[in-house]
């Protein structure tokens, strides 16, 4: 147990503080949060959901949820059920293996939701496209508020995405 | 046909690693795996491909591995009749990958236990096969109603719990069928396919310099690993060999990529036991290297960095002296978390004796890889059928004996202190020079294999052409269709709370098997 301490303490606070105030990014996490709290009006839960990816935009989620952007300081973390959520994350085409499942995980996530569809797959059917097989983009098959391209897309290109998302509650969809 | 003679009486591909070919009879074929099985070799892969247009019938394929190397068998099969002969008794393996070909080709294993579709649940009706070349891919089939018949299991107090496709945290989607009593699991059923998004057939018709982009997504966490494979087997079409600098950054990637991936899986392993520091302290070194990766090379996983002809980066020697001193660091951090590791009775006591898998069952079911190799089986494509650089850098292969999830970390811990091993002599041996070549013209009709040893275990890719630099067939393999159907005895006898662990101590692909 010492040694845990001690490494937790040799470690130190990870999550960026950028060093000038100014700075890009310690602006977009304190936007994030405020917009948070004037949108949702308390923390954000999101159920993520794999329609069909190659899996490397699950590995970006992962990181998000790394000690260097402590999204969960934020007031956003991940949830088990969509009936827990505020919002959906959809990575991958839709597979026509996965569409049903899709609708019935939209279906069970209360109203107002939000769906942020993730990567060059999500926003366009990227690379596998539509097919036999693909329903293509995700808002073939659902509602989507926000698309985040990227191959995969980066930890802080999720945040952003997740961020227009919310910013765009305010607004009648 | 003795498969003693394999290496003399059949042609030596062109390829990267030592592969043999050669077309076979019905006959021929169940002979020749059934030595393969009984001299303790193992079935890679499967698979079919569709040659009516040149007036053939169909074939099935199947890539051994014996004492010497790889041998490929090619099984002509008649248009009126496709049949081959069952191979799931020798390899258990070949079941799952048998039921695809069935799915995708209509040919069946004369003879196969289980006759249920597998890739195929509702999106094209029964007799249809996507991968024919009748089939148009753009296409969209009329649905049909998935009605999969489970095997029950039934006695008093057995109760199912059915899991996913969407699962609870942020993985793959899959269904996990639970027979149990009390907590105690007496079977575990899976039912693969949800991310079935037809892979195989969009590579067809596409040139062999498109293809390198698809292949590196077959399965985004060994994205290295595919690319390099499917490079391989390009290369293999072309007869080219790029030039050394690039196999050697090659290398680089491939190791970075199996360091980030145990980094990712130790992380969680301590998570899925309640640890959260184990989580937080290994995703800190892991995003740590993706920062590096993006830095030096362009793209944090490293992704379209390997191409057919070489790689599509360099490293000049600031870059080189970044990446010693990450190795540096993460040689000091690891050696510490290590050592909390062991010493912590806590998570010990969850990953000890759980989910084992003996090795005489490994041997048995044809377990492969990391899993493999936490369980006896010492097979690692970079020590036994090493392709340039690893043929001279002797890689330590790393093994246990006890295949519980304990074996499986101690495993991820070896490999990663070897990777760094490896890298440093990379590093220190890169040769000066060229890193990418021109590829010279592929003739149609030829075979290009890919043989590369990813951190989940052997990447495989086999390429068929078609006339100007086509792709008349490709299959891309997973180790994952060898290690899926393990999990399921794996969990058998364990507690229901301990799935999670079992399942991430594998950490198999399902975009990879799904296709």
């Amino acid at each position: 147990m010492d040694q845990i301490i001690k490494q937790i303490l040799r470690t130190g606070i990870k999550t960026e503080t950028p060093p000038a105030p100014d700075d890009a990014l310690r602006g977009q996490v304190r936007e994030i949060n405020a917009q948070i709290l004037r949108h949702v009006g308390r923390a954000l839960a999101i159920r993520h959901v794999d329609a069909g990816s190659c899996n490397g935009c699950e590995l970006e989620i992962h990181s998000l949820n790394n000690a260097y952007y402590n999204i969960e300081g934020l007031g956003i973390h991940f949830v088990a059920s969509p009936r827990h959520a505020d919002m959906l994350l959809v990575t991958g085409p839709v597979s026509r293996h996965m569409e049903t499942a899709l609708l019935r995980t939209f279906d069970a996530t209360p109203d107002p939701k939000l769906v942020v569809a993730l990567g060059d797959c999500g926003c366009d059917g990227g690379i596998f496209g539509e097919s036999y097989a693909s329903c293509g983009r995700v808002a073939n098959v659902i509602p989507v508020d926000v698309a985040v391209p990227g191959c995969p897309p980066s930890p802080t290109a999720i945040l952003q995405g997740i961020l227009t998302a919310v910013s765009q509650r305010s607004a009648p969809r | 046909m003795r498969l003693d003679d394999f290496t003399t009486d059949f042609p030596r591909l062109p390829a990267a690693s030592p592969v043999w070919h050669s077309a076979v009879s019905a006959e021929e074929f169940r002979e020749l795996c059934e030595q393969v099985s009984h001299c303790g070799g193992k079935l890679v892969a499967l698979w079919s491909s569709d040659e009516t247009e040149s007036g053939a019938g169909y074939a099935v394929h199947a890539a051994l591995v014996a004492a010497p190397g790889m041998l490929v068998l090619t099984l002509p099969v008649a248009r009126d009749k496709p049949a081959f002969p069952n191979l799931g008794d020798l390899f258990p393996a070949a079941e799952r990958m048998q039921r695809a070909v069935a799915d995708m080709m209509g040919i069946h294993a004369i003879g196969a236990g289980d006759q249920r579709p597998w890739l195929r649940h509702g999106a094209w009706p029964g007799g249809v096969h996507p991968l024919r070349k009748s089939f148009d891919a753009a296409a969209v089939q009329p649905q049909e109603p998935d009605r999969y018949a489970f095997v029950p299991v039934s006695g008093n107090g057995v109760h199912e719990i059915p899991v996913g496709p969407v699962h609870a945290g942020t993985i793959e989607p899959g269904h996990f069928r639970f027979s149990v009593v009390g907590e105690k699991v007496l079977r575990l059923e899976e039912r693969l396919g949800y991310t079935h998004k037809g892979i195989e057939k969009r590579f067809e018709g596409m040139t062999l310099g498109e293809g390198a982009r698809l292949a590196g997504r077959v399965s985004g966490d060994s994205t290295v690993a595919y690319a390099w494979a499917y490079a391989q087997a390009v290369e293999c079409v072309c007869r080219s060999t790029p030039p050394e600098r690039a196999l050697w950054l090659r290398a680089v990637l491939l190791e970075l990529e199996r360091i980030q991936n145990h980094l990712g899986d130790l992380g969680y392993l301590a998570n899925d036991t309640g640890l959260a520091f184990g989580f937080t302290q290994f995703w800190i070194l892991k995003e740590d290297l993706l920062r590096l990766n993006g830095e030096l090379f362009g793209h944090r996983y490293l992704m379209d960095r390997i191409v057919p002809g070489g790689v599509a980066c360099d490293l000049d020697s600031a870059g080189m002296r970044r990446l010693a001193a990450m190795l540096d660091h993460l040689a000091h951090e690891i050696a510490i978390l290590k050592d909390i590791y062991d010493e912590h009775a806590g998570m010990q006591d969850r990953f000890l004796t759980t989910g084992r898998v003996a090795p005489e069952l490994a041997a048995q079911l044809g377990l492969t890889g990391l899993a493999g190799r936490a369980s006896s089986q010492a097979w690692d494509v970079r020590v036994q059928h090493p392709c340039a650089p690893y043929d001279r850098l002797d890689t330590v292969m790393a093994t246990h004996r006890n295949g519980d999830v304990a074996a499986r970390v101690v495993v991820r811990f070896d490999e990663i202190g070897e990777s760094m091993r490896l890298l440093r002599l990379l590093l220190d041996g890169l040769p000066a020079g060229e890193t990418r070549i021109a590829l010279a013209d592929a003739a149609p009709g030829q075979l290009g294999m890919g043989w590369v040893e990813g951190w989940r275990g052997e990447i495989v890719v086999a390429l068929h052409t078609a006339p100007d630099n086509r792709i008349h067939r490709l299959h891309p393999h997973d180790p994952s269709w060898q290690n899926w159907p393990v999990l399921e005895h794996a969990i058998m006898g364990n507690i229901v709370p301990d799935f999670p662990l079992i399942n991430k101590s594998f950490n198999l692909s399902y975009s990879g098997v799904d296709l």
